[in-house]
């Protein structure tokens, strides 16, 4: 069977400085492949390639069969490819529960619908608390999102994600500047989760990456330098040379 | 039970005030501050169609001022050639299709001037809209036919049976029941779910972009929904005057379009309303005053934007709800 996300070639730069450099990987259905890198390896903005936010110089990108290479990013969304952001990006000005109802509102063909209020379509409300509810924030859901913490906001990124019902889920960086207890939370969701759909993992927290991932490629200097099972990458003299360091 | 907010019930309060006092004036012989009213209620509505794209899509728009002309000119147009002859398609003195026109008109210059401008962002946005704006502005100033610069005077008002425009009463009252109507479609379209994506593109486009909307069609329907309103505004503005000219679309009233919004506040329904009273209330008050107006109003302006943040309705409502 072909896999559901296949990457060929793929290359960018950015003036002198390669942030992809000949990535060759492929991401098999319901597995949760992750992506570790030290920084500044290119993690970001290959998902950013694979979202449609930034277009590669060369290469090509399939998904489901499709080659998706120069669609833009509206429409990758709407084949099925989500991602969240390393740097929260929601709509502070809303409600959180507004943030997660556009979401699933984006599950409909079109939003051209000018006469019934937004606020008053059951489905999108009642999809939307119950989301929320899995984070334990349905009873912060009529807040303006600017005035959640940062872990709430980092866990509305993911309860985003997962509203539009993508098959391909990118997660950039999900724990990043979570403390301990919140990163513990969000581990056991994403170990939840695992499985039910297809999720692509940039992540820096190691101990989180070995616990969650089927499987793991290793980037630097925005090239692939192996992909195997955690316990393969764990043992790779080259992975430990170039990321983990000597020990 | 309804539950009314502080800003619902300022919104009732200023209605009510503008439904009744311009009528009293009339009935107390003081027919000047009915005609005042008259020419806020008609800039109101093209106040509150621009908070459409500027408030709710945070689209700034400077080039509103075209529609007002465009809008002005289709009245002006077919009434000129209606008494003089000659371009038999468009001559009439039917309010039916003056309004027919000033709407599509601005529809369709919408359309065209959005699909570019919307392609821009920012500062770039700005400036090309007023490059639009100032583009309709030499258009009309070059046709001689139509008075180029010193402008067309339109010699009948707009015929609207059972009504008469001629009557200053009905011609309030008909600016007044436009306003309300338009307030009331701009708040639909802003609570709807095509508001929500509207809004939402204004708060994070590039995350509504991720969940999947197309949003630059959105904004091209929000803003041709906005320059046709607009247009609306400009043939009752053109019946008002009984007179257009390019002076009524250049780039300064564009400004000022956009600081009856602001001065009012963006994002609530009667914030555009309360700031095209403010301005020419402000406006007319001061010129009584003394000549040079500008420099006071001015510094108002200035004081309104930099102490009143959610201008004047921000300023009214405080930190309540």
């Amino acid at each position: 069977m072909a896999a559901l996300l296949e990457i060929t070639s793929l290359r960018k730069s950015f003036g002198g400085v390669t942030a992809t450099d000949d990535v060759n990987l492929k991401v098999e259905k319901g597995e949760l492949h992750a992506i570790i890198g030290p920084n500044g390896a290119g993690k970001t903005t290959l998902i950013s390639q694979l979202s449609g936010a930034l277009r590669p110089d060369s290469g090509s990108i399939v998904f489901q069969g499709e080659n998706i290479t120069n669609r833009p990013a509206y429409s990758r969304a709407r084949l099925g490819i989500t991602r969240s952001f390393q740097i929260t990006s929601l709509i502070m000005s809303m409600t959180v529960l507004d943030n997660v109802a556009l979401a699933i509102q984006a599950r409909d063909k079109h939003s051209f619908r000018f006469l019934k209020p937004a606020r008053d379509i059951e489905y999108l409300r009642e999809e939307g608390r119950e989301l929320l509810a899995q984070f334990g924030l349905d009873g912060r859901a009529d807040e303006p999102t600017v005035a959640l913490s940062h872990g709430e906001h980092r866990q509305i990124e993911i309860a985003v994600a997962l509203a539009s019902k993508a098959e391909l889920m990118l997660l950039d960086e999900p724990m990043a500047g979570l403390g301990p207890t919140e990163s513990t939370t969000m581990i056991e969701f994403l170990k939840d989760l695992k499985g039910k759909r297809t999720i692509l993992l940039i992540e820096h927290d190691m101990d989180a990456v070995f616990a969650l991932a089927d499987r793991i490629s290793v980037l630097v200097y925005g090239h692939i330098i192996a992909t195997g099972t955690p316990d393969e990458i764990r043992s790779n003299d080259d992975v430990r040379h170039a990321y983990l360091g000597e020990e | 039970m309804l539950q009314l907010t502080r800003t619902d019930w300022l919104t009732l309060v200023v209605m009510l005030a503008l439904l009744i006092l311009p009528p009293v004036f009339l009935w107390t012989g003081n027919e000047f501050y009915l005609l005042l009213a008259t020419r806020l209620v008609i800039l109101a509505i093209a106040a509150v169609s621009l908070n459409l794209v500027l408030g709710y899509g945070g689209l700034v728009s400077f080039g509103h001022a075209a529609y007002i002309g465009i809008g002005a000119y289709a009245v002006g147009i077919p009434v000129y050639h209606e008494t003089y002859g000659g371009f038999e398609a468009v001559a009439g003195y039917g309010a039916g299709i003056h309004i027919l026109l000033a709407v599509v008109i601005s529809a369709i210059f919408a359309l065209f001037t959005g699909a570019i401008s919307l392609r821009t962002k920012g500062v770039y946005f700005i400036m090309i809209t007023m490059a639009f704006g100032m583009m309709a502005y030499y258009f009309f100033l070059s046709i001689d036919e139509y008075g180029g610069d010193d402008g067309l005077v339109i010699d009948i008002r707009s015929e609207i049976p059972p009504l008469n425009l001629d009557n200053p009463l009905q011609l309030f009252m008909i600016a007044y029941v436009s306003l309300v109507i338009a307030m009331i479609v701009v708040k639909t379209i802003v609570n709807s779910r095509f508001g929500m994506v509207l809004q939402g593109a204004k708060g994070n486009n590039e995350r509504m972009v991720t969940m999947g909307y197309n949003t630059y069609f959105y904004k091209l329907t929000a803003y041709v929904i906005s320059g046709a309103m607009c247009g609306y505004a400009g043939a009752l503005l053109g019946n008002f005057t009984t007179f257009v000219s390019p002076d009524m679309m250049g780039w300064s009233r564009s400004g000022e379009l956009m600081f009856m919004v602001i001065l009012g506040g963006a994002t609530t329904a009667i914030g555009p309303v309360m700031g095209a009273a403010g301005f020419i209330l402000l406006e007319e008050f001061l010129s009584s005053y003394t000549i040079f107006w500008h420099l006071p109003f001015g510094l108002i302006l200035i004081a309104v934007v930099l102490f009143a943040r959610g201008g004047l309705v921000g300023l009214i409502k405080g930190k309540g709800k």
